[in-house]
Parts: C-alpha cells; sequence; structure tokens
C-alpha cells in the first residue's frame, strides 16, 4: 500500500490509509465465513509475533490472520525468549531479522519499541501490537471495522471512553484517529487517572460519567490495569470505581437504546461493566474480536504486498 | 489511441448466442469481478428470459493472484458472493476477457475453497489469445488475436462495446 511500509501507530497515518485498510479488512471478513477459512494471499511470507507482554486475543488474532491467509507464523513470548537469558532486545530482534521474515508483530511495554528496531533491521515490515501506553493501532482500525456497519461513517459520531485513560494506549490511539476521521471522543475518569493536558487532544474531559451519557453513540469501557497502577496512583476501591465509572444498565438506558458498547478485551465483570451490559444487544465486544482478525488479515496483506504503485 | 473492435451489436449479438449455447433448466453461474461480473449479469437476463433458473455468485480473486509481490493487493477488494452451495453442480464460470489464463486459475483455486462443483466450464466475452496457461475457454462470443502490446477491454457504460487500447512501454504484462 502507498506509503506503508511499517504499522507504528494512527500517528501518521491518513484518513486515506485508515480507510483503505478499514475497507480491506470489510472484504476479508467474507474469508472468515467460508466453511474453509483459508486464502493463498501470503502463501511462502513468515510472520514472526513477538510479545514481550502477556496477550491472549491480540496475538491470536494475529496468528489466525496470518494463518487464514497461507502466512507462516512463529509466535514468540518474552518467557520463552532469548530476552529473559540476558539477551538485549536489539539482539533478539536482529536474530530473528536475519531468518528472513516478512512480518515482526511486536508487543512491548515500552513506547516506541518498534519504531527503534525499525532503525536497525532491513527487509522486514514491522507491525506495532502495543507497545506501552503509547499506541495499539490494530485495535483502532478494528473498533472502526465494527461500527462501519451500524454506522457507515464515524464522522460526526460521539464515542465516550470511561476509565483508565492515562495508562491506555487504546485512549491514545483513538484520541488521535478521532482527529484523523472526524469523530468526537469523551473522556471520562477520575483525575488520578487522566493523563495531564489530555484536552490538548481535542476531546471533552468528565470526572462524573453520568453527565457525559447524553448524546453518545458509543460507549468505549476500559479495563482497570492494577499491573500498571503504581501506589502512588490514588485509585479507590474496586466497588467505588464501580459506583462512579462502572457502565450498567441504569447507564446504557440513559444513553439510549441506539448506543453500542464497546470494549478492547479482557473484561472485569462487576469492575468496569456488568455482565447486563455485557451481554446485551447493545454490546459490539465479541463483533470487534471477530472484526480483529479481518483487520489484521488485511494490515498483514497490506504490508507484504509488494510495488509501492497499488 | 482508442479504437471500437467490436459494437454494441456485435457484443449484443455475441451474448445472445453465449445464452443459447448455455441454456439448461437450472444454471449456476459464476462471474469473476469486475468484468466478469457483468457480463454474467447480462447472460443471467437472457438466460432467465428464456425461462431458466440462475443460482448466481460473483467471484473476487484479489487474494488468489499471483502477482502480489509485484503490484500488491488491488485498491478495492470486493468480497467473493458464493451464496449457492454448488458441490456436485455443473457451474459455468464468466469473464470478460480472457488473456494470460492467470485469473482463471486464480479463480479456479477459489471455487474449489468454497466447494467441490461436478465440473466447471469457462465462459468468456472476448478471446484475445496469448495465453500463458494450459488454460482455454469452453464458450467464447468473440475472437480477436493481437499481440501483448495493446489492452482489451469492456467498455460498459451505456452502448457496451469492447476497444481496443494501445500499451505503455512500462504497462506490457511481463
Amino acid at each position: 500500500m502507498k506509503g506503508i511500509k511499517h504499522l507504528f501507530g494512527i500517528a501518521g497515518m491518513s484518513r486515506e490509509q485508515i480507510n483503505y485498510l478499514i475497507d480491506l479488512g470489510d472484504s476479508f471478513t467474507e474469508v472468515n465465513r467460508r466453511s474453509i477459512k483459508k486464502a493463498p494471499t501470503l502463501r511462502g511470507k513468515t510472520i514472526i509475533n513477538l510479545f514481550f507482554e502477556n496477550s491472549t486475543r491480540t496475538r491470536t488474532s494475529f496468528e489466525i490472520a496470518g494463518k487464514r491467509l497461507s502466512g507462516d507464523v512463529i509466535n514468540i513470548s518474552a518467557s520463552t525468549s532469548a530476552t529473559s537469558k540476558g539477551e538485549t532486545l536489539l539482539d533478539t530482534a536482529r536474530t530473528l531479522a536475519a531468518m528472513q521474515p516478512h512480518v515482526l508483530v511486536i508487543r512491548h511495554s515500552l513506547a516506541g519499541t518498534c519504531e527503534f528496531l525499525a532503525e536497525h533491521l532491513e527487509n522486514c515490515a514491522i507491525v506495532n501490537a502495543g507497545d506501552g501506553a503509547h499506541e495499539h493501532p490494530t485495535q483502532i482500525l478494528t473498533d472502526l471495522l465494527t461500527l462501519k456497519q451500524p454506522w457507515g461513517s464515524p464522522e460526526g459520531k460521539v464515542i465516550t471512553m470511561v476509565g483508565d485513560i492515562a495508562h491506555s494506549r487504546v485512549a491514545r490511539s483513538h484520541l488521535l484517529a478521532a482527529k484523523i476521521m472526524g469523530y468526537q471522543m469523551r473522556i471520562v475518569a477520575p483525575k488520578t487517572l487522566l493523563p495531564s493536558q489530555v484536552e490538548r487532544y481535542g476531546c471533552e474531559v468528565f470526572h462524573d460519567f453520568d453527565e457525559a451519557l447524553p448524546g453518545s453513540d458509543a460507549i468505549y469501557m476500559l479495563r482497570v490495569q492494577t499491573e500498571r497502577l503504581t501506589d502512588n496512583c490514588c485509585f479507590p476501591s474496586i466497588r467505588e470505581y464501580h459506583e462512579a465509572y462502572g457502565l450498567n444498565m441504569k447507564r446504557l438506558k440513559s444513553a439510549g437504546s441506539d448506543c453500542l458498547v464497546m470494549h478492547p478485551g479482557p473484561m472485569n465483570r462487576g469492575v468496569e461493566i456488568t455482565s447486563d451490559v455485557a451481554d446485551s444487544v447493545q454490546s459490539r465486544v465479541l463483533a470487534q474480536v471477530d472484526m480483529g482478525v479481518a483487520v489484521r488479515m488485511a494490515v498483514l496483506a497490506a504490508l507484504c504486498g509488494g510495488g509501492d504503485e497499488a | 489511441m482508442r479504437q471500437i473492435i467490436f459494437d454494441h451489436a456485435a457484443v449484443d449479438a455475441a451474448l445472445e448466442q453465449m445464452a443459447d449455447a448455455m441454456f439448461a433448466d437450472e444454471i449456476h453461474l459464476i462471474g469473476i469481478h469486475r468484468g466478469g461480473a457483468i457480463v454474467a449479469d447480462k447472460l443471467q437476463q437472457r438466460l432467465e428470459a428464456r425461462g431458466a433458473k440462475l443460482f448466481r455468485g460473483n467471484l473476487d480473486i484479489s487474494l488468489y493472484r499471483d502477482d502480489l509481490d509485484r503490484i500488491g493487493l488491488n485498491p478495492v477488494v470486493n468480497p467473493s458472493q458464493l451464496p449457492h452451495d454448488f458441490s456436485g453442480r455443473h457451474i459455468w464460470l464468466v469473464d470478460d476477457v480472457l488473456f494470460t489464463g492467470r485469473t482463471i486459475r486464480a479463480a479456479l483455486g477459489e471455487i474449489f475453497d468454497f466447494g467441490r462443483p461436478a465440473a466447471v466450464k469457462l465462459a468468456v466475452l472476448v478471446d484475445r489469445g496469448g495465453h500463458q496457461l494450459p488454460i482455454a475457454a469452453d464458450l467464447v462470443g468473440l475472437h480477436y488475436a493481437t499481440d501483448s502490446l495493446c489492452s482489451i477491454k469492456l467498455n460498459s457504460d451505456a452502448d457496451w462495446h469492447i476497444e481496443q487500447r494501445e500499451l505503455k512501454k512500462e504497462e506490457v504484462a511481463s
């Protein structure tokens, strides 16, 4: 695809590039509905999933996406990689790159890992599958494809995102995408879970969830990332958090019957979302997982396809 | 430079002849995006007017092409739609122009990912020669022999016709 060698993040992407990947993903959903879910597009291509953070759905999603397109997918996780034996990240990546893969899909807790590695590796496309609290571009493409069916274009729609914004790469990537694609983001969180100067992204900021509900076209719940919360982060008790920032049926009703519910997973039922909401007809949580495979097929195919002219 | 090599009347007559030759009580008709799909639409109209029962589908072979490395994915990939189970059936595969045969090879690969037809026959509106694979059409509307230095295209705007255009050097298929 024109101008895209790597996928580092939403930052730097154009509206055309984002729409191209979403539309391409849309056409791949058909392959995922077949009884024989396989097309030969990536035959002979090697894709390495290099995950330094735990992940089930993103890694599986990339793995299935690669395999459905006949690519050879290898998974490496931090516990099995040589970095646990003292090797540097760069040496691990160089070693893998020397085996001539076409795509490296990387998740790491440090922001900017993909850009760093891309500077040192040649002939290998790099996909960011989440780097610290920085970006998670394929999740945003996934969400926009999920919303394409009910909405058409996201332009002018309001997505209300609730939870741990400060530690969320999904939040950051969505804030960037909203500017490019023309949708409005409302951010709802206690002050302790907001990044400083979040308003500079052009979003509306709320501390009271109930005030943000009317006029929302989708409510996007984030998981409380207890593994990233440190002691000096004043997080109330789970129960208090749920009372103030959990999405329950009463809140969903006040947002309206057309309002969709999204969550990047994994969900903590009873913390940020109640079970009846998670399983309601307005929930698109499983659709997101479904569309995630299609979008990742599109990303892999677009990065593996040669030719700058196409 | 564009030149009309078959005018509307010639294309119309060819479609009539193809419909006559294809006619059966039940027909599974699969068009290849984009040109083949619109030729299949025209054949469908004619066959249904003759009283045949049609089972239609369309294929997009973008994911099955052999030149991803060279030219990348198509800017637009349409989903393949094969809503009718054709396992054990005779199917007609339809394209607008038969040239190298690579599209047909890809289409056959895709068809067998959906099911196992009893037989596949190929119908093309124009056979322009220059085949690079042992693939031939079972039913040809129009024959036109030419070299690889020009493109042959179905123009499906208002009045259908087939036109020939000389290619620039960099466009000539390898």
